[in-house]
């Protein structure tokens, strides 16, 4: 990477956590929201651990995995909205008048998601373990959950940005979380995959790749190092993330149509 | 090409830019700015004043035509326009969630300014528009004032040879316009930085530019000096109100007799002297004789407006409205396409 692309990643990384930082709109319902939701199934599901086959005797252990994924929504709302204000505003004109190449644009933004993700998932896991969820993989474990959280994080970050470059307004953007929360909903949230014993439910679960970045977080919250798991989160976040990037990389250069 | 529009100035031939499904925002233009001058291109709202900006600055291809910045060509050589060129396009594009020093850093930053150069360069642009003193509160806070120095203080950035500044004093008190007209007029007196400024205010235009174009629905319809295209219309106006509403038909029939009719208030009757200011005295006494009693006379000096209405059959002034539809399918659509 020359020098000149990672000082215009680092100058427009400061921006975007500095955005994120003096925004508590954007910080506190993505940190607040998915810990009420984590009280509330705790509370209210925990009946569920009779189930024969359930991994565990600890609900709020076993959905303790759901908020690190509804964190990583917020970020598609987050990063998308910015960089769809950007272009409302002509920020990204000014942007565009500038050196500044796209991938430096992307990555740059993207920094804010990051930091973002690393505060929610620090606050998940110390909130969880306080609260008496187990962690089998012990500290090694809990740093992993927490590189796999952000992982997740920026992953879903890029189809906000996509979104924003297609659409061109925050609204737009705004519109996705709803449809995102649907493919929370129809994945082995609320109880593992092999529970799921509703025909269609349990096919949905099955190829929604929601359903696998939870086990690779309940893997260490549950089992311990499940290896096979964490391959599969990681490689799903991965390839969202990669789908994600060039999809926005295709999108600004149809938005930023600078000769 | 001249040799000035090669260093440092602008030259256009056949620009054409297209919309689908609209008019032909920007229709054919010629024009050529040389070095350290100040261009005017003065239109209403929808004439396709952004539009050729935007083309000038990269953002938008053209449909047809060529245009050389700086003597660059804006479609094979964009990234050597764009560091050629400064532009505060229209509505200063700022985050308000940043400072204005913030703003400076990112923008010195991403023009490749090494990190001494940018604190000194920053800091010197602050000072000279004014902002040194909110340098550190965010812009969110900042007056529409505040906010177009600092974009022209962030257009400066990388000391451009030559700027765009598309409507910068749209919105503005009468105190921040003069102030932003000041910083232009010493840019190309004292640095000889050329600056095309696109405005709907004929009074800048007649304040600022060294030559002016005018553009209407796409087309360059006149191009020249003020002081040029102001003597091409030559003769002044007299325009008179009666004291009497009944008188106004009576009226305009006595005025008829001493040259056209020209736009005036709802109230009054305006004509165009053909033996100029001197008849002033022939209209009062002809309008004595008629026993028309006036309530208000007066000369105007031909403006740029009477330019406008010359070269157009319309006024310029309250031509906005009438041009609203044709923004919505040309400008607005460039923006978005940008």
């Amino acid at each position: 990477m020359s020098s000149s692309l990672r000082n215009q990643i680092g100058q427009l990384a400061h921006r975007s956590v500095l955005r994120t930082l003096r925004q508590p709109a954007q910080i506190v319902p993505a940190i607040v929201f998915p810990l009420f939701l984590l009280a509330v199934n705790a509370g209210g599901l925990k009946d569920a651990t009779n189930l024969p086959g359930f991994p565990t005797d600890s609900y709020l252990t076993f959905i303790l995995a759901v908020p690190f994924i509804q964190g990583a929504l917020f970020s598609v709302m987050n990063s998308g909205t910015d960089l769809a204000r950007d272009i409302e505003t002509g920020f990204l004109n000014r942007l565009a008048l500038t050196p500044l190449r796209g991938a430096a644009l992307l990555s740059g933004l993207l920094a804010g998601s990051l930091v973002l993700g690393i505060v929610q998932a620090v606050v998940y896991l110390s909130v969880g373990l306080i609260a008496g969820a187990e962690l089998a993989a012990g500290a090694g474990g809990a740093i992993v959950l927490v590189v796999l959280s952000v992982t997740i994080t920026v992953a879903f970050g890029t189809i906000g940005l996509f979104a924003a470059l297609r659409f061109g307004s925050g609204e737009a953007v705004q519109g996705l979380f709803p449809v995102f929360f649907v493919f929370l909903f129809l994945s082995a949230m609320a109880l593992p995959l092999d529970l799921l014993t509703t025909d269609w439910f349990h096919a949905i679960a099955s190829v929604n790749p929601v359903t696998y970045l939870l086990e690779a977080i309940r893997s260490l919250l549950i089992e311990g190092w499940e290896l096979d798991q964490l391959a599969l989160g990681f490689g799903i976040a991965a390839a969202v993330g990669v789908v994600g990037m060039t999809a926005a990389s295709s999108a600004l250069k149809t938005r930023l149509v600078r000769t | 090409m001249t040799e000035s529009t090669d260093r440092g100035g602008i030259e256009v031939e056949g620009l054409v830019r297209e919309f689908k499904n609209g008019p032909r925002a920007v229709d054919g233009i010629d024009l050529e700015v040389a070095q350290g001058e100040i261009y005017g291109f003065l239109g209403p709202n929808g004439a396709g004043k952004s539009t050729t900006v935007l083309m000038l600055t990269t953002l938008l291809p053209p449909t047809a035509g060529t245009a050389r910045v700086g003597g660059f060509d804006v479609v094979a050589q964009g990234p050597q326009v764009r560091a050629t060129i400064g532009a505060a396009l229209q509505e200063a594009a700022l985050d308000p969630l940043l400072t204005g020093r913030e703003h400076m850093r990112l923008q010195t930053a991403l023009h490749g300014l090494g990190k001494r150069e940018r604190e000194t360069r920053g800091n010197e642009l602050l000072e000279r528009v004014g902002l040194a003193y909110a340098a550190d509160r965010k812009v969110g806070g900042y007056s529409g004032g505040m906010k177009r120095r600092l974009d022209l203080a962030l257009a400066l950035a990388h000391q451009p040879r030559i700027l765009f500044l598309d409507e910068p004093t749209t919105g503005l008190d009468i105190q921040s316009r003069t102030a932003l007209w000041e910083e232009v007029a010493r840019l190309a007196g004292e640095d000889g930085v050329t600056v095309f400024l696109t405005t709907q205010y004929l009074e800048e235009a007649d304040a600022l530019a060294n030559r002016v174009g005018i553009i209407d629905h796409g087309h360059l319809v006149a191009e020249g000096t003020p002081a040029e295209l102001k003597a091409e219309i030559g003769r002044p106006t007299v325009e008179a109100v009666p004291r009497s509403e009944g008188d106004r038909e009576r009226m305009a029939a006595v005025l008829g007799r001493f040259g056209e009719r020209a736009g005036s208030s709802p109230r009054g009757v305006s004509v165009r002297l053909e033996g100029g200011e001197s008849q002033l005295a022939e209209v009062v006494r002809a309008l004595d004789a008629d026993s028309i009693a006036i309530e208000h006379l007066q000369l105007h000096a031909p403006s740029l407006d009477d330019v406008f209405l010359a070269k157009t059959g319309r006024s310029l002034e309250g031509s906005d409205e009438e041009e609203a539809a044709d923004s919505e399918t040309g400008e607005t659509e460039a923006v978005g396409a940008a």
